[in-house]
């Protein structure tokens, strides 16, 4: 006999097996997700969760579906949490400080609380970045929000309003585009096959018999 | 976090990892793979298949429970809707918001095309956002597009349409410039040269990566290039029935609201399906590594206007699905894992194949290990083999697995296992669709007119089997060609009467047939609550 536990969704009980996710504990209690789930896998945000374990101050946040339930959880989805993404033309953008003023001036109105990073359901250092956001500092910015899955908790948490996960991704685009380095092997095979470098090449090779390009398959080298 | 009765075969592979990873396991030869893959690979497994009773595929086999699907009822009744009064009007409709519409959506806008895109989940919801290892292109200097074909072609069993792979292979460079110039973040050396390595059945190192959230990183950047671009995106709502004109040409869709159930008429001179895969359908038992919203409804939605599908009967398992712990079962652990050092490793600590054998092969070579030569480890929750993860530090140095595979470190921390010491279990996950709507050159279906596929939805770019990296090339390549093809059809197109006539002809063929069903289809959404575990 699986061992069971207390949850509360949305203030209802229920009893699942202990050894559930909060999502699969919700739809063995009985709910057809629509809202609040998507890659199960914990890479798209969709499912991100506020809880309090009965009697405890805290309340933590997570994500549903990489969390496992914990007996007396009380459970609210948070599926859609109206976060600010504004609007840009990325080639026309100037990759400077002034660019995040401009577009989130509220990340200068931090009071360093910390609320950020201690909700942040990938365990980053949410604050951290942000003062990077703030000094204009966007590679750092983009390599401490890296693997930010965007769901939200973290401007769920903020006392002023600030939308980390969007000032992220405007770090991340300007670094990607206009601050790594370039790379010259690309730009040459671009242009390369543009001049019809291989177009001849693979066009004798598509139109060889099967047998030929069986051959040629099962003979060719491994780059070590 | 292994229990007691893991630690006999954990004793074993940890005194064998040194000599393991010396050693330097032979490919299998051609005749050695084909043997293997007829006797375990699930693709083989006959009475696993149905053969289609009615429509353009009219005696071609497919999975069973994509068959039920595929003939099964309209989920509305042309009475229910009134064309007249099209709620939305636009030049090009994108079914689905993973990267293949994303894409699309951008270059038909960038076109002047009036577009939107509808998805049943949110703009990103997708296998795209889920895809971890890489991205192939060949773009270094040892490479070719050329090399890049053949391991493709053979990696796909000599099947894919010639003209389609030689598109993917050949606008694959193109298609990394034009991610980079939006923004993704490329792992790439101080001097700007892409770090790349190799995939199952590559014959050079041409995987593009941003450490092991490949995926992510591409959709979070579309994503917000198509909100930056102002294209309309209507979310949590679903293309249920693809709408003809009088000719017979696409133009439109019948959409229904996510919550509301309420249905409203899309209008549009081009239809771009990109909808994704299959994973969510648990062929044969299978878990999946795909995103809830993978049921399969392009297939549908074109089948019942008369699109032909191509190789629907092949899926893809990725020979890498967690087997362990139970919470993470079947989500899927990147083959860069694989690419990175780690090698496979049965019970007994043998090596028992090559870790970048081509993804059929060594899922059927896993297969093999758990079944009939009893080389598997019981999980507890069916059977599973090692993948040495802690060969990765020893190989690249210690923090290589956390710079370059942090999305699965911490997916399997989260579970208290911490990879770089320890290895992990895996098993076979339902993954890819390797077939799918049959499209030519342009993204166009080959028998409709004005409906283009584009992604894991169409058929023929990858032929049977799909090499690692091949994936989210596919939907940047394809996704922008039907985007760019499906705005210029638009501009020549002048829509006749709209008409739901297919329904009714299809409801016939149903009844002709004498097929006994309830179901209706598209399917949406999977049903994992308990009443249906």
């Amino acid at each position: 006999m699986e061992k069971m536990v207390n949850v509360f969704l949305f203030g209802q009980e229920y009893q699942v097996p202990e050894n559930l996710t909060i999502m699969t504990a919700m739809e063995y209690a009985g709910y057809q997700l629509v809202r609040g789930c998507g890659c199960r896998n914990g890479f798209c945000g969709a499912c991100a969760t506020v809880y309090r374990i009965k009697g405890d101050s805290q309340l933590k946040t997570c994500l549903a579906c990489q969390t496992k339930v914990e007996d007396n959880m009380y459970i609210a989805a948070l599926p859609s949490f109206p976060i600010k993404k504004q609007v840009y033309d990325i080639e026309k953008i100037n990759p400077s400080q002034a660019v995040m003023r401009q577009l989130y001036p509220e990340i200068y109105s931090c009071i360093s609380c910390n609320a950020c990073t201690k909700a942040c359901t990938q365990g980053l250092d949410v604050r951290k970045y942000i003062e990077y956001a703030q000094k204009g500092n966007f590679e750092k910015c983009a390599e401490e929000s890296f693997s930010c899955v965007m769901c939200g908790a973290c401007s769920s948490r903020c006392p002023v309003g600030i939308s980390h996960p969007q000032v992220a991704m405007l770090a991340r685009r300007i670094n990607g585009k206009y601050l790594a380095p370039s790379c010259e092997h690309l730009e040459n095979r671009v242009k390369e096959i543009k001049d019809g470098a291989f177009t001849q090449l693979i066009e004798a090779l598509m139109q060889k018999p099967i047998e030929e390009i069986k051959e040629l398959y099962n003979t060719r080298e491994f780059e070590k | 976090m292994y229990s007691e009765s893991f630690q006999k075969s954990l004793t074993v592979v940890e005194a064998a990892r040194e000599k393991n990873i010396a050693l330097e396991p032979e490919r299998m030869t051609e005749k050695q793979r084909k043997q293997l893959l007829a006797e375990y690979h699930p693709d083989y497994k006959k009475d696993e298949f149905a053969q289609l009773k009615i429509g353009v595929n009219k005696g071609d086999t497919v999975p069973l429970e994509l068959a039920q699907l595929l003939q099964a009822h309209s989920r509305i009744s042309p009475k229910e809707v009134d064309l007249s009064v099209p709620y939305y009007d636009t030049d090009v409709l994108v079914i689905g918001g993973g990267g293949a519409g994303a894409a699309a959506a951008i270059e038909a806008n960038r076109a002047g095309a009036k577009v939107m895109i509808v998805t049943k989940l949110r703009l990103g919801d997708s296998n795209t956002i889920m895809a971890e290892g890489g991205i192939q292109a060949a773009d270094k200097p040892k490479d070719s597009p050329v090399f890049h074909f053949l391991d493709a072609f053979g990696g796909g069993h000599f099947a894919a349409k010639r003209e389609l792979l030689s598109k993917l292979v050949c606008d694959g460079p193109e298609a990394i410039k034009w991610l980079s110039d939006l923004g993704v973040e490329f792992d790439k050396e101080s001097d700007g040269t892409m770090i790349t390595t190799h995939g199952g059945g590559t014959s050079r190192k041409r995987m593009h990566s941003a450490k092991d959230y490949t995926g992510a990183e591409i959709m979070r950047t579309l994503r917000d290039e198509v909100i930056n671009q102002s294209i309309p995106v209507v979310e949590f709502t679903s293309a249920i029935e693809l709408i003809l004109d009088h000719k017979g040409n696409a133009a439109g869709a019948v959409l229904m609201n996510m919550e509301t159930q309420k249905l409203t008429v899309a209008r549009a001179k081009t239809v771009i399906i990109a909808t994704g895969g299959a994973g969510r359908m648990h062929y044969q038992g299978f878990p999946t590594s795909n995103h809830y919203g993978a049921t399969a409804d392009g297939l549908v939605l074109g089948y019942r206007v008369g699109a032909r599908l191509l190789y629907a009967e092949n899926l893809q398992y990725h020979p890498t699905g967690a087997a362990f712990p139970e919470q993470i079962f079947g989500a899927l652990v990147t083959e860069k894992v694989r690419s990175l050092g780690a090698k496979l490793v049965n019970a007994k600590g043998e090596v028992f194949t090559h870790p970048l054998e081509t993804r059929d092969v060594a899922a059927a070579a896993i297969i093999r290990e758990c079944s009939t030569r009893k080389n598997g480890v019981n999980t507890g929750n069916g059977q599973g083999v090692w993948l040495d993860t802690p060969m990765i530090e020893i190989i690249g140095g210690e923090g290589t697995i956390e710079k370059r595979i942090p999305a699965t470190m911490r997916m399997f921390q989260k579970q208290g296992i911490d990879i770089r010491k320890e290895p992990i279990l895996v098993y076979p996950t339902l993954h890819y669709q390797n077939g799918g709507l049959d499209i030519d050159e342009n993204g166009m279906t080959t028998n409709v007119k004005n409906l283009f596929v584009a992604g894991e939805a169409a058929g023929g770019i990858h032929g049977k089997n799909r090499l690692m990296g091949n994936s989210l090339l596919d939907i940047i390549v394809f996704g922008r060609n039907a985007g760019i093809n499906a705005a210029a059809v638009a501009k020549e197109t002048s829509l006749g009467k709209l008409t739901l006539e297919h329904i009714e002809k299809f409801e016939n063929e149903i009844k002709s047939a004498k097929i006994e069903t309830k179901m209706v289809s598209p399917k949406l959404l999977p049903n994992y609550t308990k009443q249906n575990i």
